[in-house]
């Protein structure tokens, strides 16, 4: 493990962006982003929730694919250059490092997604662990620890220092080249980060949200929850926007839309959202007519089907996005909490 | 915000008895302190209706949905000063079956904005009391408190005042809220700028935009069946934002479609995940309607006409922009 | 498209003009017989009404390499639909200024009434038009990067 006194996080802010483009939570608005370090960009570590989550660096909400001209009888097709910018996320929560896995699953099983996965190897996740949680967090109930996050390296500010700890080959190669800022950390340091671990864990056991049960959920569950019938209830307030498969650090869909520039066609994939109206859209229309069925579609992907076919992974990681951003307050805990196991108990 | 909470309460049980109602739209709690979801209530879950000062959802818009179709149940909606206009325009629209609803007026003194908690620092909330005007919030990091008038949102800093527009019974005093601003002052503000300067605002704000739709869905105005955007046959159908074309058009013929039917609600500005000032472009044109052609409120009356689908022989003439305010 | 000839500096603006059917276009033809000139910059659409003329339409001219839009139309009381030209007068100004608002150049949308007997008035307007969008340069602010990447190749 390593450590750097919180001075010099902006030496070494500045090396890593000398080596790799660095990204990292900055301001706008009044909200928080991931956006590309500059001189000058403070980092503050009492931020951390993104509206959007990380997953925008591997799967960009559009990407070009491929592009189409036609001259006379001859047509050119020209494709989209695999992306090659090497980039650094730092500040990465714990949750949206699990999203990353989710999504690995997803795009790097086969037929592997070339563009994703282009963008995987160029990109190494620091992350950060959650000093300051939120109301909206419930990470500890999909397994995901956030006084212990994944990513490449594992980050810690506890007062002022920086502690950094790689967890991949990925994370050693650029500990590697940072091992002249970065100070070996000593045991009277295992004391202070000791300390900052426990206090965190302190705070994620008094979270609102903890202690939520996914008892009665999980890939087994399909024919108990499906025919259920508080789906009606739980969906009548869902305005059908699609901020919640927007901010979500696991919602994966995405259509394949042509544009004509007038000059040729240029295909490019764009997120798309099941909560939409033309989602999954078929010659004899929608599949899902109303949005009741589509409601119930998107968390049973999360807590049902997804688990099913990934070894029990829950589509869902807990960051709490959706709890903060739903228009109408919509959210995944609720919907664990009105048919979850103990839902007669509450 | 008790006493008025338990008098609804009381009353929608009293209405669902009766029979002068078959359902209550309101909201129920949700698991944190400032979440109350829009619900349908019949006697078995009365009980879980509530009524606080973040229960700034419009739930005009829920009833298109209800009273569509050929049941005759009645709902009884409740609604807030503001979300009487919008339930206005829309019976000027013909999209509410007016005689499917029973409209229960709430008392309103102005709701508050969960964002400006945040951005004062407060986190990890936990819960939140309100008395003589302050609030006192219950957080992870300690307890935290405010003026509650500093932390109102954006739509009740300028409240319309005057009281419900449409309802068939109120509960609970009609209250004024804490604040009185003027609520062209933002719009003011950019148009004392220069072109250059307008720009470059609003490329801020609009490069944050990431085409949820939660604008357009949770706007009262924003009722069509199928959406432009969603048409492929526009040809301006798109789920994402390409490019920053797409980012400004996008905005720029929303805010063009509810020109005129607008009724200043506040929720597209409520909604957005990206805090981007949405209720800037649509009071802009509320501004320049009510300067060009009259003073005109959308959803005042059941029957007004919207400024865009009439027309007076001496309308000014589209060059009288050039002859605005605005640094050149 | 805007034409970036390698050979000359001068840019050539893209003008889309939206000409009433009954009066402007006319006007027009006018302007043609009678052996005016204007800039071949411009572009006209014909359409039954300036009523016609959906915002979307501006937008989408933009959008595909319009440097300049205007919208010519019957005089306000001559529409042949009677009282189309009123309602586009409307729906012009409100977006013109919501344009305006954004930060898009004032001068590169116009709305101008000509009717069927003003050829002159046609030819004087689209030049001056096609002049001032000269000045202002190529659309950036309005433009969209994927019309114009492949622009001559």
């Amino acid at each position: 493990m390593q450590k750097l006194p919180v001075s010099r996080l902006p030496e070494l802010f500045a090396r890593i962006d000398g080596m790799k483009s660095l990204y990292l939570p900055v301001s706008a608005g009044g909200r928080l982003q991931f956006g590309r370090w500059t001189t000058g960009t403070a980092y503050d570590p009492s931020r951390m929730n993104t509206v959007k989550s990380a997953k925008d660096f591997f799967f960009p909400q559009s990407e070009d694919l491929v592009f189409f001209r036609s001259k006379g009888k001859e047509l050119s097709i020209t494709e989209a250059k695999d992306p090659a910018e090497p980039f650094v996320l730092f500040g990465v929560r714990a949750c949206d490092a699990k999203g990353l896995e989710a999504l690995d699953r997803v795009f790097l099983s086969d037929p592997v997604d070339t563009f994703y996965a282009a963008r995987r190897e160029n990109g190494v996740v620091v992350t950060m662990a959650c000093a300051e949680p939120e109301e909206t967090c419930f990470c500890g109930a999909f397994g995901v620890d956030a006084a212990e996050p994944g990513g490449d390296v594992a980050a810690w500010l506890a007062q002022d220092t920086l502690y950094w700890q790689s967890r991949t080959d990925k994370g050693d190669a650029l500990t590697a080249a940072l091992e002249d800022i970065l100070e070996d950390a000593d045991q009277r340091d295992q004391g202070a980060f000791a300390a900052h671990k426990a206090a965190i864990k302190a705070i994620l056991d008094d979270l609102p949200l903890n202690g939520l049960s996914l008892e009665g959920f999980g890939g087994d569950a399909l024919e108990a929850l499906f025919g259920s019938d508080k789906w009606p209830a739980l969906s009548q307030a869902c305005i059908g926007c699609g901020t919640c498969t927007f901010v979500c650090p696991t919602c994966q869909c995405y259509d394949i839309q042509d544009f004509d520039t007038g000059r040729g066609v240029k295909r490019f994939r764009c997120w798309d959202s099941c909560m939409y109206s033309d989602f999954t859209l078929m010659a004899h229309g929608n599949p899902r007519t109303s949005q009741v069925e589509r409601f119930r579609q998107r968390f049973m992907h999360k807590l049902v089907y997804f688990p099913a076919n990934n070894e029990g992974m829950y589509g869902c990681v807990g960051c709490g996005r959706c709890v903060a951003k739903c228009p109408a307050f919509m959210n995944i805990v609720k919907v664990i909490r009105t048919l979850g196991v103990n839902a007669h108990a509450r | 915000m008790q006493r008025i909470s338990e008098l609804i309460r009381t009353r929608a049980g009293e209405l669902l008895e009766s029979g002068a109602a078959d359902q209550i739209l309101g909201w129920e709690n949700g698991g944190l302190a400032y979440d109350p979801t829009p619900a349908f209530f019949t006697a078995d879950n009365v009980a879980g209706l509530v009524y606080n000062s973040f229960c700034g959802i419009n739930l005009s818009k829920y009833l298109i949905e209800k009273t569509k179709g050929k049941e005759s149940g009645k709902v009884a909606a409740l609604l807030k000063p503001c979300d009487t206009y919008s339930f206005n325009q829309l019976l000027c629209e013909h999209r509410i079956d007016r005689d499917k609803v029973y409209v229960v007026g709430v008392g309103c003194s102005g709701m508050l904005d969960v964002e400006k908690l945040k951005a004062r620092g407060f986190k990890g909330i936990k819960g939140i009391d309100e008395k003589d005007g302050r609030l006192t919030v219950h957080t992870l990091y300690g307890d935290k408190s405010c003026p509650k008038r500093e932390v109102l949102m954006e739509r009740c800093i300028s409240c319309k005042g005057g009281g419900h527009v449409a309802c068939d019974e109120v509960v609970g005093e009609e209250l004024t809220p804490d604040a009185a601003g003027n609520r062209f002052a933002g719009v003011e503000k950019l148009e004392s700028l220069s072109p250059d300067d307008r720009f470059d605002f609003w490329r801020g704000e609009l490069s944050r935009c990431i085409r949820c739709n939660a604008c357009r869905n949770a706007c009262p105005a924003c009722s069509c069946n199928k959406c432009v955007f969603d048409n492929s046959r526009s040809g301006m159908a798109a789920k994402a934002n390409s490019d920053d074309f797409e980012q400004n058009m996008f905005h720029i013929i929303r805010a063009f479609h509810v020109a005129g039917r607008c009724t200043d609600c506040g929720e597209c500005s409520r909604v957005c995940p990206q805090g981007i000032p949405l209720h800037l472009l649509n009071r802009k044109l509320i501004k320049d309607v009510n300067e060009l052609y009259g003073d005109y409120q959308a959803g005042a009356a059941p029957d007004s006409r919207s400024p865009l689908i009439s027309y007076t022989q001496g309308d000014a003439e589209p060059d009288v922009i050039y002859e605005r305010g605005g640094a050149r | 498209m805007p034409v970036k000839d390698e050979n000359k500096a001068d840019f050539r603006p893209l003008i889309v003009a939206f000409c009433c059917n009954w009066c402007s276009y006319a006007g027009a033809d006018l302007a043609g017989t009678s052996r005016l000139n204007y800039p071949a910059d411009v572009k006209v659409i014909r359409v039954p009404c300036s009523c016609r003329v959906n915002p979307l339409f501006i937008l989408r001219a933009f959008q595909r390499g319009a440097d300049g839009v205007i919208i010519a139309g019957c005089h306000p009381g001559d529409c042949h639909y009677t009282s189309g030209n009123y309602y586009a007068r409307r729906r012009m100004t409100l977006l013109f200024s919501m344009l305006d608002y954004l930060g898009i150049e004032r001068e590169r949308t116009r709305v101008e009434w000509i009717s069927a007997a003003e050829g002159a008035k046609f030819a004087a307007t689209m030049s001056e038009f096609t002049q001032a969008v000269t000045e202002l340069g190529e659309n950036k602010r309005l433009g969209d990067i994927r019309c114009k990447e492949y622009l001559n190749s």
